[in-house]
């Protein structure tokens, strides 16, 4: 096993004369869950697409589990699993033809898939659901049984691509509770995502991309701390212009977005005490989290 | 450039049947409705147009009319079977079922998934056309021992007509677009290459043209076979039809990376 799952070296492509990823560069350990994290369109799904192989890099050079890619991307895929965005499913299919059809892209026998269908169906909490058509599954257990596929090769890397957009909160914590038994299996991960909390509950390391460049990177919980480092009020219901001059004295900075005030302090009583004798305002104190620190680096909300 | 076309050839020489399994389970789901659809069509063209002209045509070839458009519909069939298998299937798995997308995700490399489409596609012509022959055996209008000659024919006839119609898929933005592959190019096949008329009824500038086309070989193949005569150039058809089933093969995989793997 090699101790770097993936690395991109200086990563440039370019579509129709438009950058899509600019000069990137990141590297993913064995053994950790590392996002991509930025808005749609960012670049995070080109990024995953070269990593696979799917797309040549203009520039750049990029190793997955010690193959050079895109030349040798095959060897790469053997031990790689992937959740791609989108339900790619066949629809018609029961859940257990399509782990039998996913495992022969994998030149695995039907004895062999057979043998390794009744755990998957365990993991991805589908045993009851062997026969049933995947267009009979709701949206979470489509999801799962997108991951189990992706475990069929019993891969080292995962490369899940928005793993629980458009999922219910209960199905997205099942999702989220089974990536990190995966993770506790030694399994590596690479995420992308434009949902802070998904980053900040499972990733050991993120970067943060803005139009295909990397404007931060590190673990969650020190970019927070580095970028913001005190309490966050969110302050709405009047009007932020005004507001954002009653409280200069006793915030570090404060950010307008929409027709919230983001009030950053490490005195928050004091911010508090200002905004009593005004009534009608809503006024949410919390500790700062990822959303804050995109703000805090592009000056505007990660929200599509 | 030329490395990474490389490597979206074939990986090796059965990766492709995977491919060609998961269309089985999903034809067989269906099977009942897919062989009438598939036989439906030139049946009726068969009986229609065959009864009807063969009260007026006589004798054409030294054959009744409908025994000479029954042997032509064993090929038109094999071609029609894999083309629209091609254009709207395939495209469908390509396009909107994402189904070749999840593939790549894989052990396979588009080489291996292009084949395997072209060998089901042909599956589906062997199935249309052997099914034609049968029938025209029954009905006294070919010799019984000729199917066994005629069935790899048709199998090649599939290959050829669903690796150009890939080139077609390839190429193709939407579906609409598929109905200038059809009246420009295969109902004009259907009658310049002997199917429904003797080619030598054509004006001798474009009997020239007929060579060029994989229509008129497969029938020069299957008509003589099929009424026991001795079949002229064998090799030479045989060849012409493999090169269109290798050639615009490694076409249409070019063109499928530039639109899926750019």
């Amino acid at each position: 096993m090699t101790a770097t799952a993936i690395s991109l070296v200086d990563v440039t492509k370019a579509y129709n004369g438009r950058t899509v990823v600019d000069r990137f560069s990141f590297f993913v350990k064995a053994g950790e869950c590392f996002g991509l994290l930025g808005p749609n369109g960012a670049g995070k799904s080109t990024i995953t697409r070269m990593v696979l192989g799917m797309t040549p890099p203009d520039v750049g050079k990029i190793t997955v589990l010690g193959a050079p890619v895109p030349a040798q991307a095959r060897l790469a895929r053997a031990g790689i699993g992937v959740v791609p965005q989108f339900d790619d499913l066949d629809q018609e299919f029961t859940v257990r033809e399509n782990l039998l059809v996913f495992g022969r892209y994998f030149n695995m026998s039907t004895r062999q898939i057979e043998a390794v269908i009744p755990s998957l169906l365990e993991f991805a909490r589908l045993e009851g659901k062997a026969d049933a058509r995947a267009a009979e599954l709701s949206g979470g257990m489509r999801r799962r049984l997108m991951l189990a596929r992706a475990l069929i090769n019993d891969p080292q890397l995962l490369i899940l691509d928005e793993p629980t957009t458009g999922l219910d909160p209960h199905a997205r914590h099942l999702i989220w509770e089974r990536l990190r038994s995966l993770l506790g299996r030694g399994k590596t991960i690479l995420l992308t995502t434009h949902f802070m909390e998904e980053a900040e509950r499972l990733c050991d390391r993120l970067c943060v991309l803005e139009e295909g460049r990397k404007i931060a990177e590190g673990r969650p919980q020190a970019l927070i701390d580095e970028q913001i480092g005190c309490q966050v009020i969110e302050v709405s219901g009047g009007n932020p212009y005004e507001l954002q001059a009653l409280m200069n004295g006793c915030a570090q900075r404060i950010e307008v977005s929409g027709e919230t005030l983001f009030c950053y302090s490490s005195t928050p009583d004091q911010v508090r005490l200002q905004l009593r004798e005004l009534s009608d305002l809503r006024l949410l104190q919390r500790p700062p989290n990822l959303e804050d620190v995109f703000l805090r680096l592009t000056g505007r909300e990660m929200k599509d | 450039m030329w490395e990474s076309y490389v490597a979206v050839l074939p990986a090796n020489w059965l990766n492709w049947t995977a491919v060609w399994r998961r269309n089985y389970i999903a034809w067989k789901k269906a099977a009942l409705v897919s062989i009438l659809g598939s036989l439906g069509d030139p049946m009726i063209y068969l009986f229609g147009l065959g009864t009807g002209l063969s009260v007026m045509v006589g004798r054409v070839e030294g054959m009744s009319y409908i025994a000479f458009l029954a042997t032509g519909m064993v090929a038109t069939s094999a071609m029609t079977a894999s083309t629209f298998e091609t254009i709207y299937a395939a495209f469908a798995r390509m396009r909107d079922q994402r189904s070749w997308q999840a593939i790549l995700y894989t052990q396979l490399t588009l080489g291996d998934i292009v084949i395997g489409e072209l060998v089901w596609a042909a599956t589906k012509a062997l199935l249309a056309g052997t099914a034609i022959a049968t029938v025209a055996a029954i009905l006294g209008y070919a010799v019984w021992s000729s199917i066994l000659y005629v069935v790899p024919v048709i199998a090649l006839t599939g290959i050829a007509f669903a690796s150009l119609a890939m080139i077609v898929a390839a190429i193709a933005p939407n579906y609409e677009y598929f109905i200038f592959y059809q009246t420009l190019i295969l109902t004009p096949m259907l009658f310049l290459s002997g199917a429904v008329f003797p080619v030598t009824q054509l004006p001798a500038n474009v009997q020239q043209v007929v060579a060029f086309l994989p229509l008129a070989h497969s029938i020069d193949l299957v008509r003589p076979a099929m009424f026991g005569r001795p079949v002229a150039d064998v090799m030479f058809h045989l060849g012409v039809l493999v090169l269109f089933g290798v050639m615009p093969f490694f076409i249409s995989t070019a063109l499928l990376r530039r639109r899926l793997m750019s």
